[in-house]
């Protein structure tokens, strides 16, 4: 063989054609033009989801939407850390109490809890601590306070399952360096424990919050004044029922989108000092 | 109070036949010891012969089954009254351990913190220090442990050298009067052994007292005042660093050496 057949410096590499690549391709964006299509020429008045997007009722639903959510969150989230830690602690009777938590309200449907809240005056007629106040309970348990329990106790169970997660993720030589520096217990979660696992934690509370926003159109069923709610008010009366659904959807699009972009803001707050080619200087 | 009035050589830390056991395996069978103020200690042994768990039975990572121990004069972990001994609660064991740093061979820093906050989190946080105060002591222990480029970087970016250095400063930190060290250099690349050991020397020329659980016998031989042997949850031969090390008395000790000459 003579040394001609490693001269290489004349030629030309080719790019390998992706033919399968294109094809498939083609044939996706066929398929969602036809569905493009398909909704603009089908039976919508896009004029009437234009005008109904801002009315009044639906702004106060969307409101409503956005409160609801956001609390039923935060006692989520407030419920989920503190059965979290019960079921860690070495009490017998804390943890196991934590685990029937988690147990009962992840079984039910949510559906059925709000319903259970709302109708809690027929087990209990009156809420009252003897010699001190007594209120009837059909006045305390409104639409709002009944889809505020219903949902985020339980999301608390959901949540403690994610917090506990998190907990144990959380290296034995964290707690150990703690103590180590004299760190009481509730100290050494908060400072070292608690920061570490948020890593772990957030992103699955993420998604619940995006499931929690969606879940709030349960309460609908209730009479609580949410986005669907006014929604299915304003058709029952116009019959303009596939429009204002699809104001409702795009309003949920909405919210959720930018509960994603927070999402994302709040994972990379709480990846710092992990190892990774984003973050290295 | 269980605190003695303590003579300037009183020993920092009285171990009386101090037992523990896993289960049915007892991993101290009655330990002795007595570290004067200013003495560096270096335990070694095969594993499994308690020397971590000793080590970690003095800041209560461990909870001891029988005996006492004495940190400091005070008695750890209990409060003695009559005959009997109480248990402490988390927030006066919390506090005992305060002035007992620890050094760990996972190194253990805070991953989410910069190696200054590392350094300053036990002062500010424990011992109430003004954050100010706090981070200049801090940048002035991590000068003494030579990683002054280091300190905004996060525990992630260090080597196992620098890690480990980064420990022994936030141990430094809380002003402890007992420093523990646990296998300090083994979790180490060969090549960065020798950084940690320098800083080690440093401080037990400046008169910390230290008691060290360790492998490296030419650190014991050279740095050390005395050397204690421990097999099988029993304190076998402790004296002298040079005399245990080059003419051991007792045959599992002249074994032991012997193997990890080899």
């Amino acid at each position: 063989m003579t040394d001609t057949v490693y001269q290489v410096s004349h030629l030309t590499l080719v790019p390998r054609r992706h033919y399968g690549r294109m094809i498939g391709a083609a044939f996706v964006c066929a398929a969602l033009a036809a569905i493009v299509h398909a909704f603009a020429v089908g039976q919508i008045e896009w004029n009437y989801v234009a005008e109904f997007l801002t009315v009044p009722a639906i702004m106060s639903g969307l409101v409503n939407t956005v409160v609801m959510a956001l609390l039923a969150m935060v006692l989520g989230i407030v419920l989920g850390v503190i059965f979290a830690i019960m079921r860690l602690s070495h009490n017998p009777v804390l943890s196991v109490t934590a685990l029937g938590y988690v147990w009962l309200f992840r079984a039910i449907p949510a559906l059925l809890q709000l319903l259970l809240w709302f109708n809690l005056a027929l087990v209990f007629p009156t809420i009252s601590i003897p010699g001190i106040f007594s209120v009837p309970t059909v006045a305390v348990m409104t639409p709002f306070v009944a889809a505020l329990l219903g949902l985020g106790i339980q999301q608390g169970a959901f949540t403690a399952e994610v917090v506990r997660a998190g907990l144990l993720s959380v290296d034995q030589g964290q707690y150990e360096a703690a103590q180590t520096i004299g760190m009481t217990r509730l100290k050494m979660l908060r400072r070292i424990i608690m920061p570490q696992a948020m890593r772990v934690i957030v992103p699955p509370v993420g998604n619940e919050f995006i499931g929690m926003v969606k879940l709030t159109s349960l309460a609908s069923v209730i009479q609580y004044a949410e986005i669907l709610h006014s929604a299915q008010n304003i058709y029952y009366a116009n019959s303009r029922v596939i429009e204002l659904l699809i104001v409702a959807s795009i309003w949920y699009l909405l919210v959720v989108t930018i509960l994603s972009l927070i999402q994302g803001r709040v994972e990379k707050y709480y990846s710092k000092g992990v190892a990774s080619p984003a973050n290295a200087k | 109070m269980d605190t003695q009035n303590l003579s300037p050589n009183a020993p920092i830390v009285v171990t009386a036949d101090v037992r523990k056991r896993f289960g049915t395996l007892e991993v101290l069978k009655g330990i002795n010891v007595k570290v004067p103020q200013g003495e560096v200690l270096c335990i070694i042994g095969p594993s499994g012969s308690g020397k971590s768990t000793f080590l970690r039975c003095i800041n209560q990572l461990e909870r001891i089954d029988a005996g006492a121990i004495w940190v400091g004069g005070e008695l750890v972990g209990f409060r003695r009254e009559g005959d009997n001994l109480y248990e402490l609660d988390d927030v006066q064991i919390a506090r005992q351990r305060r002035s007992i740093g620890m050094v760990f061979q996972r190194f253990n820093l805070f991953p989410h913190l910069t190696v200054t906050q590392n350094v300053t989190e036990g002062p500010i946080q424990v011992l109430g220090e003004k954050p100010a105060e706090a981070q200049e002591r801090a940048h002035a222990l991590l000068e003494q442990v030579g990683l002054s480029d280091k300190r905004n970087a996060y525990p992630a970016h260090l080597s196992g050298g620098q890690q480990q250095r980064v420990a022994i400063a936030r141990a430094l930190a809380m002003r402890p009067q007992l420093l523990l060290f646990d296998e300090p250099t083994s979790a180490l690349d060969p090549e960065l052994v020798g950084e940690v050991l320098n800083v080690m020397r440093d401080l037990a020329q400046s008169g910390m007292t230290m008691i060290v659980v360790t492998h490296e016998l030419g650190f014991a031989r050279e740095v050390s005042h005395r050397v204690a042997f421990m097999d099988q949850g029993q304190l076998v031969e402790i004296g002298d660093s040079r005399s245990v090390l080059a003419d051991p008395q007792q045959a599992r000790t002249r074994e032991f050496i012997s193997a990890v000459h080899k």
